[in-house]
């Protein structure tokens, strides 16, 4: 029995953690939709969601209600698999990379010892995140440039026209901006000499101007503006651009289908938010905080986790702000933008950034 | 347990390679071959070799292949036309299958053979900080070549596809005069 014990424990303990994670972030997820409604009506001068539940806090229950009530409809002409596999590609490769998030730093603080069987045995400290390996940075890259398969085959299978421009441009626009974002990557990495998020955020607790930002500063506006492409979100949504394409790659997807590709979007969203933050705003780290609490604590932890959420609304929020302010690209506008101003930004970056790092400035 | 994971996925790439080549509908090949990729990724991980595992799905699965579609969809191809020129393909083919099979087998022989010996355990050789060392210093030379060559590749690309682009404004500038 004690066997037994020891030998699931560690993947109990982490069947929770990724309960915990998912669950957590996919919350905050529903309520950027909310938030989003919100904000878009204040800028459009309206009131917004407010009749479910108290100030409409309730509002992202009663849409997945209603989706999951809505007509099942399939067009008759569709390639049946390639159709229903398209959506699940898409949220799956968009909730993959939860599992590198760092939510926090690790608690060192907690005895452990109370746990029965001795199950808290040489455990030193408890992570506040699921995994980090050594390519974590290039995992989460590769995982979101599998995401645009789902909306390519959305696209082609769901035998529209409509559906097909969608997908087309948004493979198009996919492979021009994934460059410019790989490259604007490689700056941080180079400084902070490893792939793995935890080594690049511990590059960056010194001091706050040992945050990437401000050495990496056109690295940081590359990586923000490739990330609004790689999320379709305006100004460059045109695989769905509404005026245009009807609704673009999921025009022919109704009820719980098209629930999927509408939370796969959010979570990319959010996403793209944990990785501006932890390449370029130091993670989880608070200047100063260790003044306050012992680096390791309890307090410390939480204090640091709730800063980290608090970057990434920031930059939820920056994404619905631009959503609600400019006006779409036209396509060709994007491609030459992203081929002829981006990538070479991107490069130049680079360049100037190997030189700093070879001279020692950096 | 690895080896549970490792039939898992070997089938699965099998399975996906099988389906790539009967199909006769080119986006289901294509979508077999980025399931083939993915497969051989997860092999790449249980192998101790991360980076490549990134790479693979990041290089092949994520750009390559979505271009492969790109030009799938752009063209909209037409289905199931008979193959009536190149049949003496087929003969070649069975030709070629057969001399694999016979390596294939020629490998198994050869590693069943060799007494078995533990290696020395490099779990560390996957990971990137080595992988990059052992580019720049052991492999130098063919990381070059390999550049220089993509380089070409690039550039040819480049003039063959502006070179219809030149006739064709010449032509126009002719007719406007």
């Amino acid at each position: 029995m004690e066997e037994i014990i020891r030998a699931t424990f560690p993947v109990i303990v982490y069947f929770a953690a990724i309960f915990l994670a998912f669950n957590g972030v996919l919350i905050i997820v529903a309520y950027t939709v909310l938030a989003e409604r919100k904000i878009l009506g204040w800028i459009q001068g309206r009131i917004g969601p407010n009749r479910v539940g108290p100030w409409g806090l309730l509002q992202p229950f009663a849409d997945l209600l209603k989706f999951i009530f809505k007509e099942e409809i399939a067009p008759d002409k569709s390639t049946k698999f390639v159709y229903y596999l398209a959506p699940l590609i898409s949220l799956i490769c968009a909730l993959m990379p939860i599992i590198v998030y760092p939510f926090g730093p690790p608690i060192k603080t907690i005895d452990w010892s109370f746990l029965p069987y001795g199950l808290g045995e040489g455990v030193k400290e408890l992570p506040l995140r699921i995994a980090d390996f050594d390519v974590a940075l290039l995992y989460v890259l590769a995982i979101t440039s599998v995401g645009v398969y789902g909306i390519a085959l959305a696209g082609w299978a769901s035998n529209s026209k409509y559906s097909l421009m969608g997908g087309l441009r948004s493979s198009a626009q996919m492979i021009s901006y994934e460059l410019a974002m790989g490259a604007s990557v490689l700056g941080v990495v180079m400084m902070a000499g490893s792939l793995s998020i935890g080594k690049i955020i511990q590059a960056q607790t010194q001091y706050p101007t040992k945050w990437f930002i401000i050495p990496q500063f056109v690295g940081f506006l590359v990586f923000l503006t490739a990330a609004f492409a790689e999320t379709n979100r305006v100004p460059f949504d045109l695989p769905e651009a509404e005026t245009e394409l009807v609704a673009g790659f999921h025009t022919e997807y109704s009820a719980l289908k098209f629930a999927l590709f509408f939370m796969a979007e959010y979570v990319n969203m959010f996403t793209v938010s944990v990785m501006c933050t932890t390449l370029f705003l130091g993670g989880w780290y608070i200047p100063g905080l260790s003044y306050i609490f012992e680096y390791g604590s309890i307090p410390y932890a939480i204090v640091s986790h709730i800063g980290f959420l608090l970057k990434i609304f920031f930059f939820l929020f920056l994404y619905i702000w631009v959503r609600g302010t400019l006006p779409r690209f036209r396509f060709d506008q994007l491609m030459s933008f992203g081929w002829k101003f981006l990538l070479p930004v991107a490069i130049g970056n680079l360049v100037f950034t190997i030189i700093m790092v070879y001279l020692g400035i950096f | 347990m690895v080896s549970i994971l490792f039939f898992l996925f070997a089938g699965l790439a099998i399975a996906c390679s099988i389906l790539m080549v009967y199909h006769k509908n080119p986006l289901y090949s294509a979508i077999s071959l980025i399931g083939v990729f993915i497969a051989l990724a997860c092999i790449y991980v249980l192998l101790a070799a991360p980076f490549i595992a990134a790479v693979q799905v990041l290089v092949y699965a994520g750009a390559i292949m979505v271009l492969v579609i790109f030009v799938i969809m752009l063209l909209n191809l037409e289905e199931d036309k008979q193959l009536t020129r190149l049949r003496y393909l087929y003969l070649v083919g069975v030709f070629l299958g057969l001399a694999l099979l016979v390596q294939t087998f020629f490998i198994y022989h050869a590693v069943i053979k060799t007494p078995n010996q533990k290696a020395e355990q490099e779990a560390t050789a996957g990971l990137t900080l080595n992988i990059g060392r052992a580019m720049f210093t052991e492999y130098l030379l063919p990381v070059e070549i390999a550049g220089v060559l993509l380089l070409m590749a690039i550039v040819g690309a480049m003039i063959l596809s502006r070179r219809g682009e030149q006739v064709k404004i010449e032509e126009f500038k002719r007719r406007e005069d």
